[in-house]
């Protein structure tokens, strides 16, 4: 008895229960099957576009636009946090923009870029790197601010290049803000994928996959495409978070 | 599983532990700042000026000067930035209400934890993004869905940062409390807020970030009113100089929002926050 309520109060309980739910109110038709699906349906489509293959081809699409985008992103980002953690003039000069800009909702950003660049690839992806930018920049800039002034004096005092401080001193203690920062930006620029197939007029990949299933009331294939984004968001947060998470300055103990 | 708390901890997590005094720059260096921001008003006027670029594509800072006057003018602006404001403070209390309750039940109750866990997991794994044409089909494009939408974004960070603002209190502390037989409503007075005071709010303000992102999103792609619908309606007017105009109204709210919940996170955790 003890070991059913512990089963009971377990976290798989209330999933399965909706689920239960949901697919008893479906067949014994108290809800509107066209627009409610049903768990079985969904599996069924899930199976159908996966066969046809136009499943794993909205993902590639949506994924290699996600990796460019963050690539860039990213890049950017480390690059212009590390120059305005260690170069005072550039962080009095330009932080007080950044920061300004980076209060602009991300999304207010659509109109302009598919104006400027296009409503093609070029836009998605640029809105894409601008999702990822500002988490990496922001925590590249912090994490390398905190550099311990004992080893900065004796770097000065060893003479050490400019180069040579960032290789050997700067980027292994900015190291784990810095992946704190590109775990933020993975997850923003998967975000921002998704947004730019929806504002974006794009035909391919997840987010686009899902406004079409909308129009066509296919709540089905609405509720796998979120099933997707989600399991796609968990992998990379956690598969690629978990990798970086290994990248360690020398001589720190895993945690 | 604990991926997403972890993430929503340093995600939170906004303040340097240590920074380096640098050497001080002459007085002058808080105008530096404006460099920037200076340079390019005058590059942009430049552009204009000479007719480098057409004017759809870059209209000049006088045409954007003009258009925001317009605007207010004619009252478009204050109608739609009510109208976004509105469905904001609706989302955001509706959501911020609901992840404290849920974070707190989270917090306080082991087996309520258990029971819930993955289930929140599950709906916070999912952006609000991948909710949007799911909430259009069973809401349509109304109120009720940037309502919904709004609270959605903001009732994930409220759950999780309330869950680690309470999970925070020194458990010494609450034993304490309990030997002292302090009523239920002294403890959390007295041990529980202090310390979970700066994790709320946090919470809220991460919140009301990703609710301000989510509704401009929301009204740019399903509106018929509302800042972000504004924008759209120029954009297929090609009325660059009023998009222009209103995306700086969007970062001047963004900006105003922040600065607001930290001017408050200041003072209330300056006097009910505990120092250590």
């Amino acid at each position: 008895m003890k070991r059913l309520v512990h089963l009971l109060g377990g976290g798989a309980t209330l999933p399965l229960l909706v689920l239960l739910a949901w697919s008893v109110t479906a067949h014994l038709g108290w809800l509107d099957v066209r627009l409610w699906s049903s768990p079985e349906l969904v599996l069924k489509s899930g199976w159908a576009a996966l066969r046809d293959g136009s499943l794993l081809a909205a993902l590639q699409a949506s994924l290699t636009r996600d990796f460019a985008g963050f690539a860039i992103g990213a890049a950017c980002g480390l690059m212009l946090g590390l120059l305005l953690a260690r170069i005072r003039l550039a962080d009095l000069l330009l932080s007080p923009t950044l920061n300004t800009t980076r209060q602009i909702a991300l999304f207010a950003w659509v109109p302009f870029l598919s104006l400027w660049l296009g409503n093609g690839e070029q836009g998605r992806i640029a809105f894409i790197a601008l999702g990822a930018f500002f988490p990496v920049l922001l925590n590249t800039h912090l994490g390398a601010r905190q550099v311990e002034a004992r080893y900065l004096d004796v770097a000065r005092a060893l003479c050490l290049k400019p180069h040579r401080v960032l290789l050997t001193l700067v980027l292994p203690s900015a190291l784990p803000q810095i992946v704190t920062g590109l775990r933020l930006g993975l997850i923003y620029a998967w975000l921002a994928t998704i947004g730019a197939e929806y504002l974006f007029s794009t035909t391919s990949g997840i987010g686009s996959m899902m406004m079409d299933a909308r129009d066509l009331f296919r709540m089905d294939l609405v509720i796998l495409g979120m099933a997707v984004i989600g399991g796609v968001g968990f992998i990379l947060t956690t598969g690629l978070g978990l990798g970086l998470s290994r990248l360690r300055p020398h001589g720190v103990p895993p945690p | 599983m604990t991926d997403l708390s972890q993430w929503a901890q340093t995600g939170l997590r906004t303040r340097p532990r240590v920074t380096v005094p640098l050497p001080r720059l002459p007085r002058l260096s808080p105008l530096l700042g404006w460099l920037v921001p200076a340079a390019l008003l005058l590059t942009w006027y430049g552009i204009t000026a000479a007719h480098l670029v057409a004017e759809q594509i870059l209209p000049a800072p006088a045409m954007v000067a003009d258009a925001f006057a317009t605007l207010v003018r004619d009252g478009e602006l204050q109608k739609n930035l009510l109208i976004s404001l509105s469905r904001v403070a609706y989302g955001f209390g509706a959501g911020a209400l609901a992840g404290l309750l849920f974070g707190a039940g989270m917090g306080f109750s082991d087996r309520f934890a258990r029971l819930v866990r993955p289930s929140f997991m599950i709906v916070a794994q999912i952006p609000i993004l991948a909710w949007l044409p799911f909430l259009m089909l069973l809401l349509g494009i109304g109120e009720a869905l940037k309502i919904v939408l709004v609270a959605k974004a903001v009732f994930t960070p409220m759950t999780l940062s309330t869950n680690a603002g309470i999970r925070s209190v020194p458990v010494r502390y609450l034993e304490l409390a309990r030997m002292l037989q302090l009523s239920a409503w002294r403890t959390v007075c007295r041990v529980v807020l202090p310390s979970a005071l700066p994790h709320f709010f946090s919470g809220l303000r991460y919140g009301l970030t990703h609710a301000w992102l989510a509704l401009v999103m929301v009204e740019l792609l399903a509106s018929y009113e509302g800042i972000g619908y504004l924008m759209v309606y120029s954009r297929q007017l090609f009325q660059l100089d009023v998009m222009v105009a209103i995306m700086l109204v969007i970062g001047a709210m963004g900006l105003a929002f922040d600065r607001l919940l930290a001017l408050g996170e200041a003072r209330l955790v300056r006097r009910y926050g505990s120092t250590s």
